[in-house]
């Protein structure tokens, strides 16, 4: 992180063995620099210019991993202030808020949807991360018995809620074995939830009331021994709460200020009563720095839009989205149906796609891989081309399930017509679609209805 | 515990512009800090909010839009009048029937709305065509000119058109919205272009293009983080200037937002397009909108509450 490749290559064996994969050990030093590459990929670095390097090159901000196994799930690891210096690592964990005096149906209605709700984009699952179980009628055994049931019916991230050390105690004998995250350390009960944390090795949350506060409070739970922290500056104000996310994320990263090194915590549900507020308010702590946000209830509603905004704002800007290389059918196409064309950048399927929808036409999609690239890059690229794409087409064996095989590509590509006649044969008629996705429902209208 | 926390130093500030005229005008702009850091420096004019009316009835719409307008949707005038009852800073009129590639209505029809709509409303007015460039010369030249008092907002003016279309709001005295495909440098390019044709800079804002929530938001979240990084930071002052978002179009017109309740497990549709596009609301005031276009009074109501309590935090 801070060395340059140069210090890096002073602490490299300098063999130039080859075995990492480049020349030198000077260009791999670069590389590593650079960030291309880990330090493992050099078999004989030694111990301490391992231990030197990893140090160096921890992220600012620690990360910390709530749950266990499949359902486990990390946050904080970041880097940047803004995603385009970078990408942003570790999205935002989604939580969904039980307490022990709520209604049986009205819990057992949030663990049905947190369990339910997945959904299919670009090749991944969108889902929410855990559940808080809050401790609100001050019984311990309906607290415990809370926690039971979160653990018996999800697999996913356990939030225990409650500043009751006591309290927390029977919430960690309930489902410690499930690593849940402790909510919350404050500067009154410090001593007993650091006990419980160290315990059973439980990741802790840090909660004070305000910045100055909360360092000391960071500060003293490090120095008893507890590392993995997640933490929250009390701010329940929206304007408040964005300026302390923001001087936490860039104390870390600009100052390397270690009491605020770890990742945040953010509870819209104690901001407002409105639903409908309480969603926007987490869509600016997705934006700006939350590591976990809290919300009352989940439905599709609220979730499948905040789970969107965090894949886009959580998206390696460098790394383009790819969708699957098929021919996709929509609006229940026939023999009679185009087919139109284009290329797998997934911001191009999803707006092409939608606008085939909108048209209400019956027809087929068909993607062709071209490693994310849009339609005009790819194209000039070589990758989007007539040749390519009629092989393509003829590999999916489409053309037996048609009677009219009509192809369309898209207006930007129009100079791939003559190639891609010549790829598919004379018993396909291939034409010059809109150049705009936007024009395609009503090009598709008047052709093809 | 002390906390030592890093100050940016900021050496460049957004310019103020004013919008419409008379009474109900406005300014946005004047920043001298990121999007909301109020700690760091000033924001001055709080981000405004404009609903948006076609100038035919609409087709296709999400039926939780339909509900909200009911019958003022079949009349330009009575729907541009109660945008303004909702609350709305301004309005943007969408010339949708001028579009070549449906209607194809003529300059008559978009001058005559743009007219009636401007004579009945007294907020600031955005005329907004098709992103056709000959077309949008066809019908916003002669709208220009026919409401040559009102100060109004023309967009999108594209690399395409920008010399006519840049040419009338110089003429006229309007505000020209510079519309550039999600790219920081054509963004820039085109401001160039506009002020080498004359345009001063009091009189443009720049349209990064809205990708909505799902679909692009993430580009154009991040041209404009670079853009007021650029303007405040790097005294660049060819993007110096207001940023105009027009969302509502991109949220509505997708997949997402008009499908019934329950279907894919995706909850109320009326909730369901009001987060959506709220939610594409709070993301891009987080990266720099200064004015906001939406669809649903209810979004308006959400971003209107959120601005006014970030600026108190």
């Amino acid at each position: 992180m801070g060395l340059t490749g140069i210090q890096i290559f002073q602490m490299l064996p300098k063999t130039n063995c080859k075995e990492c994969g480049v020349p030198t050990c000077l260009a791999f030093a670069m590389n590593l620099a650079a960030g291309k590459v880990e330090l493992s990929a050099c078999p004989y670095v030694s111990d301490e210019a391992k231990q030197k390097l990893a140090a160096e090159s921890a992220p600012p901000i620690r990360t910390v991993e709530i749950g266990t196994g499949a359902g486990a799930f990390k946050v904080g690891g970041e880097t940047v202030l803004f995603r385009h210096e970078k990408t942003f690592f570790n999205p935002t964990g989604l939580a969904v808020l039980t307490s022990d005096d709520e209604p049986e149906d009205s819990v057992a209605g949030k663990l049905k949807r947190f369990n339910e709700f997945a959904w299919d984009r670009v090749g991944l699952t969108l889902q929410a991360d855990a559940v808080a179980v809050r401790s609100k009628s001050g019984d311990a055994a309906k607290f415990k018995a809370l926690a039971e049931k979160v653990k018996a019916e999800t697999n996913r991230g356990i939030i225990l809620m409650t500043e009751d050390a006591q309290m927390m105690a029977e919430g960690v004998a309930a489902c410690h074995d499930r690593k849940p995250l402790l909510y919350a350390a404050t500067p009154d009960n410090a001593e007993e939830m650091v006990k419980l944390a160290k315990e059973h090795k439980l990741p802790l949350c840090a909660k004070a009331g305000d910045l100055e506060a909360l360092a000391a409070l960071v500060e003293k739970l490090t120095g008893a021994g507890v590392q993995d922290l997640v933490i929250d500056p009390g701010s329940r104000q929206i304007g408040r709460v964005l300026h302390d996310q923001i001087h936490i994320r860039e104390a870390a990263v600009q100052k390397k200020f270690k009491p605020f090194g770890f990742p945040t915590i953010v509870l819209p549900f104690e901001m407002t009563d409105s639903f409908q507020m309480e969603t926007v308010y987490a869509s600016m702590a997705l934006c700006k720095y939350a590591g976990v946000v809290v919300l009352s209830d989940f439905q599709g509603h609220n979730l499948f839009n905040l789970l969107l905004q965090r894949l886009n704002i959580y998206t390696d800007p460098q790394r383009p989205m790819k969708t699957e290389q098929k021919i996709y059918e929509i609006n229940n196409p026939g023999p009679e149906s185009p087919i139109l064309c284009t290329t797998n950048f997934s911001l191009t399927y999803f707006i092409v796609s939608g606008e085939i929808e909108n048209s209400r036409v019956p027809s087929y999609l068909a993607v062709m891989d071209t490693e994310g690239l849009s339609v005009l890059t790819a194209w000039s690229a070589g990758k989007f081309v007539g040749d390519l794409l009629g092989e393509f087409i003829n590999k999916t064996g489409i053309k037996d399930k048609l009677k009219k095989r009509n192809v369309i590509v898209p207006g930007y590509a129009a100079v791939i017509m003559g190639d891609l006649e010549e790829e598919l044969g004379s018993d396909w008629e291939v034409r010059v679609g809109p150049r705009e996705a936007s024009n395609i429902p009503s090009y598709l209208k008047e052709n093809y209805s | 515990m002390a906390v030592d926390l890093p100050k940016r130093a900021y050496s460049g500030a957004i310019r103020e512009i004013v919008v419409g005229k008379g009474d109900k005008s406005f300014c946005v702009g004047g920043e001298t800090a990121y999007p909301f850091y109020t700690f760091e420096g000033k924001i001055p004019n709080p981000p405004k909010f404009g609903l948006d009316i076609l100038d035919i009835e609409p087709e296709g719409w999400a039926g939780a839009l339909l509900e909200v307008y009911g019958d003022s949707v079949k009349n330009p005038v009575t729907w541009a009048k109660k945008c303004v009852e909702l609350g709305a800073d301004m309005v943007q009129l969408t010339l949708q029937g001028t579009d070549p590639n449906d209607k194809n209505l003529g300059a008559d029809h978009a001058v005559l709305v743009a007219k009636q709509v401007s004579e009945a409303i007294d907020v600031p007015l955005a005329i907004w065509g098709t992103a056709n460039a000959e077309k949008d010369v066809e019908v916003l030249r002669p709208i220009a000119e026919e409401l040559s008092d009102r100060r109004l907002l023309i967009g999108p003016v594209i690399e395409e058109n920008h010399k006519q279309l840049g040419a009338a709001c110089l003429a006229y005295k309007h505000v020209a919205i510079a519309s550039s495909p999600i790219d920081i440098n054509l963004a820039k390019q085109l401001n160039v272009l506009l002020s080498n044709l004359g345009v001063t800079d009091e009189n443009i804002l720049i349209d990064p293009t809205v990708g909505g929530l799902g679909y692009g938001l993430e580009y154009t979240y991040s041209v404009m983080e670079r853009a007021r990084m650029a303007a405040l930071t790097q005294q660049d002052d060819k993007l110096q200037f207001p940023i105009y978002c027009n969302l509502g179009i991109e949220v509505w017109k997708t997949k997402e937002a008009k499908l019934p309740d329950s279907e894919m497990n995706l909850g109320e549709h009326k909730q369901r397009g009001v987060l959506m596009e709220a939610i594409t609301t709070s993301s891009l005031l987080a990266s720099g909108a200064d004015i906001l276009i939406v669809r649903h009074p209810d979004t308006m109501k959400l971003g209107k509450q959120l601005v006014a309590e970030m600026l108190a935090g």
